[in-house]
C-alpha cells in the first residue's frame, strides 16, 4: 500500500468538539444503521483515480482540503445527495463527489457502482411523491399524492387535498389510475381516472348550511416532465363530478401544477 | 386569489429557471461530453484480462432527510407578537434544491381596538390559536463555511424558501403563501442549527374589509439529518 497522506490545509481542518461527539453519537444511533467498517457492505473502496479529492462540504464550492493517493483505501461513511463522506485510514473525513467515487474499486479489483437517478428511473421508478397546487372551481387547492407504478405505463395514486375557497373550505381524498402512453418521453403525457370523497364546510358567516360529504368521480389529463435527478414537474387538468344528495350533480374543473420526486 | 396563485407560480418558475441556469453544473448538464479524466488509465488497478463481473452497489447510509423543531417569535398582523414553536422536515433532492414541510403554532393577542374598547372581542378566545402548515421548495443559494477561531470550520448555507399552505386562525382555514430565507449552520455533518425568517400572507376580512396580511416569523431551530 502506498503512502497516501499528501496535503492538509490547516485553515479548513475539520475538528469536532468533544461535547458534540456525545450528542451526535446519541442522535445518530437512532438513525444510522451501524458502524461503517464492515467489508461485506462494500463500504471500503480503493482509489483507482490518480487521487481522490476530499472537499470540506457536500457541494462543488467547498474547497479541497485533502487528497488520497491511488491505491489507498477509504471507508464510505454516508451519502448526501450526490456527495459521499469518506474516512481515510488516519481518520480524516471529507466529501467526495459521485463522479470521483465511480472511479474507485473494491479491494479485490471489482468495480463499484454508485446509484444515480436519471431519465431511465423517471420511467421505471416504483414510487413517486409530489405536491401540487392550483385552482379548484374558483377555490385554491393544495394536494399531496403518493403513486405506485405497476409498470412503466400504469400507476395507482392516492391523493389528499385541502380546498380553501371564499365561501367554503374542504378536504378531498381520491384514488386514481394513471396511464402514460409514452413513458420514455421527457414530456410524458398521461390520462387519469379516479374516484373519491369530498368533504365541504361552508363558511358559517356567509352561507347557512351544514357540512357535506359527497362522492366524486373524475377524469383528467396532464404532463409529467422530467426535470433532473429525481425531480419531476407535473401539470394537470381534472374534471370532477360531485354526486350530491340534491337533484343535480355538481361539476368542477381543476387546474394544478407542482413537482414530484421518484424513488 | 387566483391572480396570486398565478403570480406565485410564475415567480416560482422564474426562481427555478434562474436557479437551474446558475447551477447547471450541479445537475451535470455540462458534463455529458467530458469523458472522466482518467477513464483510460487505471491500468495498475484493473487487470484487463479479468472477466467482467457483476457490478455491486455498496450499502451506504444515505442522509438526505432533515427533521427538527424550532422556537421563535411570530407577529400576527393587528394581533401582536407571541412565542411560536413548530417542526420541520426537509428532503434534499440535490445539493441545491430541497423540499420542506413545516407546521407551527402561536397565539394571537389583542388588537388595539380590543384593548381600547375595554370588553369588546373581535374573536373568541379559542379562535386565537394560530396554526399553520406549509409545503415549500427551497434552494441553497450561498453555501459556505463559517470559521470559529483559528482551528474550526463549520459548513453553513444561506437558503431561500417559498411555498403554499394553510393557516387556521379566527375560526377559518386560510390559503397561505409563505416565503423567506434561512441560515443553516452544520455543527457536525448530521446536526444543524437554523435561523429562519418567514412571511406568511393570507387574506382576512375580520376588521371590516378584506385585506392581505403579513405575518412575520423568526425562529431558531435544530435539525438532524438521517
Amino acid at each position: 500500500m502506498s503512502e497516501h497522506n499528501i496535503t492538509t490545509i490547516p485553515s479548513t481542518f475539520r475538528s469536532k468538539p468533544v461535547w458534540l461527539a456525545g450528542f451526535v453519537a446519541v442522535a445518530l444511533q437512532a438513525f444510522a444503521p451501524g458502524p461503517a467498517d464492515a467489508a461485506g457492505d462494500l463500504r471500503t473502496v480503493a482509489v483507482a483515480d490518480p487521487y481522490l479529492e476530499m472537499h470540506t462540504g457536500p457541494g462543488r464550492g467547498y474547497p479541497v482540503f485533502h487528497i488520497v493517493d491511488r491505491g489507498a483505501s477509504v471507508v464510505i461513511v454516508m451519502r448526501r445527495t450526490d456527495w459521499y463522506l469518506v474516512r481515510t485510514d488516519d481518520g480524516t473525513e471529507g466529501w467526495v463527489d459521485r463522479a470521483q467515487m465511480e472511479l474507485t474499486m473494491q479491494p479485490d479489483g471489482q468495480k463499484v457502482s454508485f446509484e444515480r437517478a436519471g431519465q431511465d428511473d423517471f420511467m421505471n421508478a416504483t414510487w413517486e411523491v409530489g405536491i401540487l397546487a392550483g385552482d379548484f372551481g374558483g377555490a385554491n387547492i393544495i394536494s399531496v399524492y403518493g403513486g405506485y407504478s405497476l409498470n412503466p405505463h400504469v400507476s395507482i395514486e392516492v391523493w389528499g387535498s385541502q380546498i380553501l375557497g371564499n365561501f367554503s373550505n374542504g378536504w378531498m381524498g381520491s384514488v386514481n389510475v394513471v396511464h402514460e402512453t409514452w413513458p420514455d418521453w421527457r414530456f410524458s403525457p398521461f390520462f387519469t381516472l379516479g374516484a373519491g370523497v369530498i368533504h365541504t364546510q361552508p363558511k358559517s358567516t356567509i352561507i347557512q348550511g351544514a357540512d357535506r360529504t359527497d362522492q366524486v368521480g373524475h377524469v383528467g389529463a396532464g404532463f409529467r416532465i422530467y426535470a433532473t435527478r429525481r425531480f419531476v414537474l407535473r401539470l394537470e387538468y381534472k374534471s370532477y363530478v360531485v354526486f350530491t344528495s340534491r337533484d343535480e350533480n355538481e361539476e368542477v374543473e381543476e387546474w394544478k401544477a407542482g413537482f414530484a420526486f421518484f424513488f | 386569489m387566483e391572480s396570486r396563485i398565478r403570480v406565485l407560480f410564475l415567480s416560482t418558475l422564474v426562481v427555478m429557471l434562474a436557479g437551474c441556469a446558475a447551477t447547471k453544473n450541479l445537475f451535470d448538464f455540462g458534463q455529458e461530453n467530458a469523458a472522466p479524466p482518467t477513464a483510460e488509465s487505471p491500468g495498475q488497478v484493473i487487470d484487463p484480462e479479468v472477466e467482467r463481473r457483476e457490478v455491486k452497489e455498496p450499502k451506504i447510509d444515505t442522509e438526505n432527510f432533515e427533521v427538527g423543531g424550532f422556537v421563535g417569535l411570530m407577529s400576527i398582523e393587528d394581533f401582536g407578537s407571541d412565542f411560536v414553536y413548530g417542526a420541520r422536515i426537509a428532503y434534499h433532492v440535490t445539493e441545491g434544491f430541497f423540499v420542506e414541510a413545516t407546521v407551527g403554532q402561536t397565539e394571537a393577542g389583542l388588537t388595539s381596538f380590543e384593548v381600547l374598547s375595554g370588553g369588546a372581542r373581535l374573536i373568541a378566545d379559542n379562535e386565537r390559536t394560530f396554526t399553520y402548515y406549509n409545503l415549500n421548495l427551497g434552494y441553497n443559494i450561498l453555501p459556505g463555511e463559517g470559521f470559529v477561531g483559528e482551528g474550526r470550520a463549520y459548513n453553513t448555507s444561506l437558503y431561500l424558501v417559498a411555498g403554499l399552505g394553510s393557516t387556521r386562525f379566527a375560526g377559518d382555514d386560510r390559503f397561505t403563501v409563505n416565503f423567506g430565507a434561512g441560515f443553516r449552520f452544520l455543527l457536525t455533518d448530521s446536526v444543524a442549527l437554523h435561523i429562519d425568517f418567514r412571511d406568511h400572507l393570507f387574506d382576512i376580512d375580520l376588521l371590516g374589509e378584506e385585506k392581505t396580511v403579513h405575518n412575520l416569523e423568526s425562529h431558531l431551530g435544530v435539525t438532524v439529518f438521517f
